[in-house]
């Protein structure tokens, strides 16, 4: 369940500031969500602390690690650059909502087999962010995966086992598999 | 030891990916309370100066601003952050306080913390606190260090922190005597570890139980609990860290920075959780640097290349203060600056001089990067001189293994003599030549193809493992017959919990399935602990949970002996689910002891381990834009043992992209006035997807370690140590048309092209460039 709640200010603040707070509704990995929020707080910081998914990760707040990735209304997108506020009406899918219960999917066990993470910090923006690119382009080659995966930094893997797990996962997304 | 289990050397999948890969992981940006504060903390923006004021009255009158923390209420002396390695009383001169109190010295230096109800806000609070700064001459790099023109600590009179030395043979007579001399002037750049992972705390003290709680934890737990149970007046047993997911250390994670005063402190203070979390431009100035040195150095040798002598001095820029591990790079340096090779005579010295910049502390590798940056570019410069073949000199000088153990440098002050423990060096340099292809890419070297010059290189190395004193693990024969461990060992990420399973596992014969889990790191799991450093959690927590499994397996048989009605040594353990006795008779495990069983082990070291191996590369240098294509990068290593070779073969090829980042891109600039230029991700640059595509590892178990159990020497350091080295020869290889020798890291495309620009071709027939070469003309 995720809760509708605003940001954790004490309730002293919270009156000071209801004023300025917005509300805004959205769709989080399939589920209505409605929160208060100040018009400055980011989407990640939403997702983060009002929604209680901290699976989207903050790694710089400035755009380059890609680590906050989330797919708003199907574009992978940076949500320590976006505004909590401007998800109003969209469609958000984090990598919670890119996940199963019962096992790990087709990209997931992938990234497990080639052993495409460590520290897991970047993990599910690189999840994010490939499923994004082989949602659209399932037959990408490896020159594509290195482009697109290239505004996503991880600090442990050197990449290479990310770029296969992400070739191995196409088939997975390939509405024909050969 | 062995039991006829084989966990141990099975590439198994991570456990740790399952909540991972899910977004399941907890790390501690993650943990909320109810009633938590949220601290933010002001730095110093100048580099160098006096205090005078510091007003903090409009930042506490912001509405949700709950306090407000200056020097002035952590008492008098501030608390200093230790001296954690080479905790040595010169360096008590120059450790730094929690929070600055009469001078600042670098740009981050914390200044003041605010408590508010928001990060947002307490960030708000921040732009309002006034501070009135004299600013002082900053020094700016070591070579104004030595000047001490402007002194950090007026007190000590000096910005030199101390000197290490290596000393083996008699350097001094070896020099007069030898025929060949070369001297060069060798610098590597200030780099960091930059973990994915912001840091981040969580404190929470419980006034009733005098408890305190500290989360973010990471690395070197135990010790951050003595230090701050210590500087808070507390019992340990009063103090609690706890480990939660981790973004990646690299060494500097983990570390006993101010913050983990400054928080638990305000937690106390206020009796409120409190939460910090930095932001990436406090990361980038305040997490630990690394690697700013600078050598000149002297190599002595015979005419057919057999090296007599190594000697010289160094310079490491250790930043502003003395912290944890400081001095660890330095030291490195200096005893590791022969390398894998044999060198009867060495004498080098390594000043650590003090500048107004970020400390430093470890990053992967310590010292040893760049001290194989020195020393194997010096190699091929020789080898170049004498007219004899790279590799081939390179053999001439590896110690053998019938040399083993070999007694290295001796570091003074105060260390015990110091030997590699087993290994063959030889062996991972021909692999190493055979998998790259050398003999065949050898006719590329230096040749112009398609507007692009090819270069090769190869180069060794020597990485250290299994830092004492001891580490302590605890298994637990649970009631339904699983198992569980628990070890002083920290996990970074680097997928412990697996490597772990698989080790215990073996050790109680069990199918691995019965590891329900591997809980590590935080302080009240085990007696005592030691972390993660030093390439040290397989050969020491591994070590330490054979130890404990065995007085568990002990004690199951005689809690299984007083049942069954015979002696303990009559007693089998099978499957490690049933205890058999010697008529037959069996009592199931499950259920043996009310509350389940347990057993501690501990694993005592003096000595260290030492991976070895050899990196080679092949690239492709575009003359006009300075951009280096590496074609082809291999890396063989021997560690042993290989617990898991699927993680292993990751920290290789991990390790040798953030080296690659190291030789050609990262840099944290300062300007002349102390101000950090690399403020953000997008200017200090580390390697991406697109950028090193071509990387293989071999991960050999030939030479397993003599001195412990399970013959691991420790791994994920191998794969960074030789790079900067083998990337700097393999662009001299390329554009030795050009007389172009790199004498810096990093290797940007600018500073290639002024190499370029300023070629110096060799004399035709000979190469001989214009150097101290005395008895080449003998």
């Amino acid at each position: 369940m995720i809760p509708k709640s605003g940001y954790r200010f004490s309730e002293k603040i919270m009156l000071q500031q209801s004023q300025m707070n917005m509300s805004i509704r959205f769709e989080v990995n399939g589920r209505a969500v409605e929160v208060e929020v100040e018009p400055r707080l980011t989407l990640a910081d939403c997702l983060r602390h009002a929604l209680h998914l901290t699976g989207t990760h903050i790694g710089c707040e400035h755009g380059v690690c890609g680590a906050c990735t989330v797919l708003v209304d199907g574009a992978a997108v940076r949500s320590c650059l976006m505004l909590a506020v401007q998800a109003e009406g969209a469609t958000v899918l984090t990598v919670e909502g890119l996940s199963e219960d019962a096992d790990l999917t087709a990209l997931q066990k992938s990234f497990r087999k080639h052993h495409a993470l460590q520290c897991g910090f970047c993990t599910p923006g690189m999840i994010t962010t490939a499923h994004a690119l082989l949602s659209e382009e399932p037959d990408c080659d490896a020159a594509r995966v290195r482009e697109v995966l290239s505004g996503n930094l991880c600090r442990c893997t050197g990449y290479i086992p990310i770029v296969e797990a992400v070739l191995e996962a196409r088939a997975a997304y390939r509405k024909d598999p050969a | 030891m062995r039991t006829v289990n084989s966990f141990i050397g099975s590439p198994i999948e991570r456990r740790e990916d399952l909540r991972f890969l899910r977004g399941r992981g907890q790390y501690v940006d993650d943990l909320d309370r109810g009633d938590m504060l949220h601290a933010a903390i002001l730095r110093s923006s100048v580099a160098h100066g006096r205090i005078r004021t510091i007003d903090t009255a409009a930042a506490r009158a912001l509405p949700g601003v709950h306090r407000v923390i200056t020097a002035q209420d952590l008492g008098a002396p501030v608390p200093r952050v230790p001296m954690r390695l080479q905790p040595l009383p010169d360096f008590l001169r120059f450790g730094q306080p929690v929070m600055a109190e009469t001078k600042v010295r670098y740009v981050g230096d914390a200044l003041a913390l605010v408590l508010a109800e928001s990060p947002a806000l307490a960030e708000d609070a921040l732009a309002l606190i006034a501070v009135d700064i004299e600013p002082l001459p900053a020094v700016g790099d070591a070579r104004s260090s030595r000047s001490d023109r402007s002194l950090l600590f007026e007190e000590a009179g000096t910005n030199r922190a101390m000197v290490f030395r290596a000393v083996r043979g008699d350097a001094a007579a070896a020099f007069n005597d030898a025929p060949y001399v070369r001297r060069e002037t060798l610098r590597t750049a200030r780099h960091m570890a930059l973990p994915l992972e912001p840091r981040g705390l969580l404190a929470e003290w419980d006034a009733a139980r005098g408890k305190l709680t500290v989360s973010g934890g990471a690395k070197v737990l135990f010790f951050n609990r003595r230090t701050l149970a210590k500087e808070m007046g507390l019992p340990e047993s009063a103090v609690e860290y706890v480990e939660n997911d981790v973004g990646g250390g690299f060494g500097a994670r983990g570390e006993f920075y101010p913050e983990d005063y400054l928080i638990p402190f305000a937690a106390r203070l206020t009796g409120r959780a409190v939460k910090w979390t930095e932001d990436r431009r406090e990361h980038l100035m305040c997490l630990n640097h690394a690697r700013e040195a600078e050598c000149d150095v002297e190599i002595a040798c015979t005419r057919d290349g057999t090296i007599l002598g190594l000697r010289g001095h160094a310079y490491v820029d250790v930043g502003a203060y003395m912290r944890t591990n400081g001095a660890v790079g330095a030291r490195n340096i200096a005893q590791f600056m022969s390398g894998p090779y044999r060198i009867p005579h060495i004498d080098i010295d390594v000043a650590l001089q003090l500048s107004n910049k970020t400390p430093v502390g470890t990053y992967r590798g310590p010292g040893r990067f760049e001290t194989d940056f020195f020393r194997e570019r010096l190699l091929d410069m020789v080898a170049q001189d004498l007219g004899i073949d790279r590799v081939e000199f390179r053999r001439r000088n590896l110690v053998t293994r019938n040399e083993m153990p070999y007694r290295i440098a001796t570091i003074t002050p105060y260390e015990k003599q110091e030997e590699f423990d087993s290994g063959d060096y030889h062996a991972t340099l021909d692999r190493c030549l055979a998998e790259i292809g050398w003999a065949e890419k050898a006719k590329l070297a230096g040749q112009l193809i398609d507007g692009r010059y090819h270069g090769l290189a190869v180069g060794c190395f020597i990485e250290g493992g299994a830092a004492g004193p001891k580490e302590t693990a605890r298994m637990v024969l649970e009631r339904d017959g699983t198992y569980s461990v628990y070890v002083g060992s920290s996990a970074v990420g680097q997928g412990l919990e697996t490597a772990f399973a698989q080790i215990a596992a073996d050790a109680l014969a069990v199918p691995i399935e019965r590891i329900n889990g591997v809980f590590h790191g935080t302080t009240s799991y085990v007696s005592d602990g030691y972390g993660a450093f030093h390439s040290r959690s397989v050969v020491m927590g591994g070590s330490a949970m054979l130890v404990a499994a065995e007085n568990l397996r002990a004690a199951i048989r005689a809690a299984a002996a007083a049942r069954l009605g015979c002696a303990p040594a009559q007693v089998e353990i099978v499957d490690g689910t049933t205890a058999v006795g010697p008529n037959g008779a069996s009592v199931d495990l499950a259920g043996l002891a009310e509350g389940g069983m347990s057993a501690e082990g501990e694993f005592l070291n003096s000595k260290h381990t030492y991976t070895y191996g050899a990196h080679a590369a092949h690239v492709a240098v575009d003359p006009k834009l300075g951009h280096v294509e590496l074609i082809d990068y291999v890396i063989v290593e021997d560690c042993g043992r290989a617990i898991n070779p699927l993680t292993l073969h990751g920290q290789a090829i991990g390790a040798a992209v953030q080296g690659l980042g190291g030789a050609f891109m990262e840099h944290l600039r300062y300007d002349e006035e102390g101000q950090l230029l690399t403020g953000s991700l997008a200017d200090y640059l580390i390697p991406t997807a697109s950028d090193f595509p071509n990387i293989r590892a071999v991960v050999l178990e030939e030479h397993p370690s003599p001195i412990n159990p399970l013959g691991a020497k420790g791994a994920g350091e191998g794969g960074i140590i030789a790079v900067g080295g083998v990337m700097a020869n393999a662009v001299a290889n390329a554009l030795v048309s050009l007389g172009v020798e790199p004498r810096e890291l990093p290797l940007t495309p600018n500073y290639i092209w002024e190499l370029v620009q300023a070629r110096h071709p060799p004399p035709a027939g000979g190469g001989l460039p214009s150097l101290t070469r005395r008895a080449i003309e003998e």
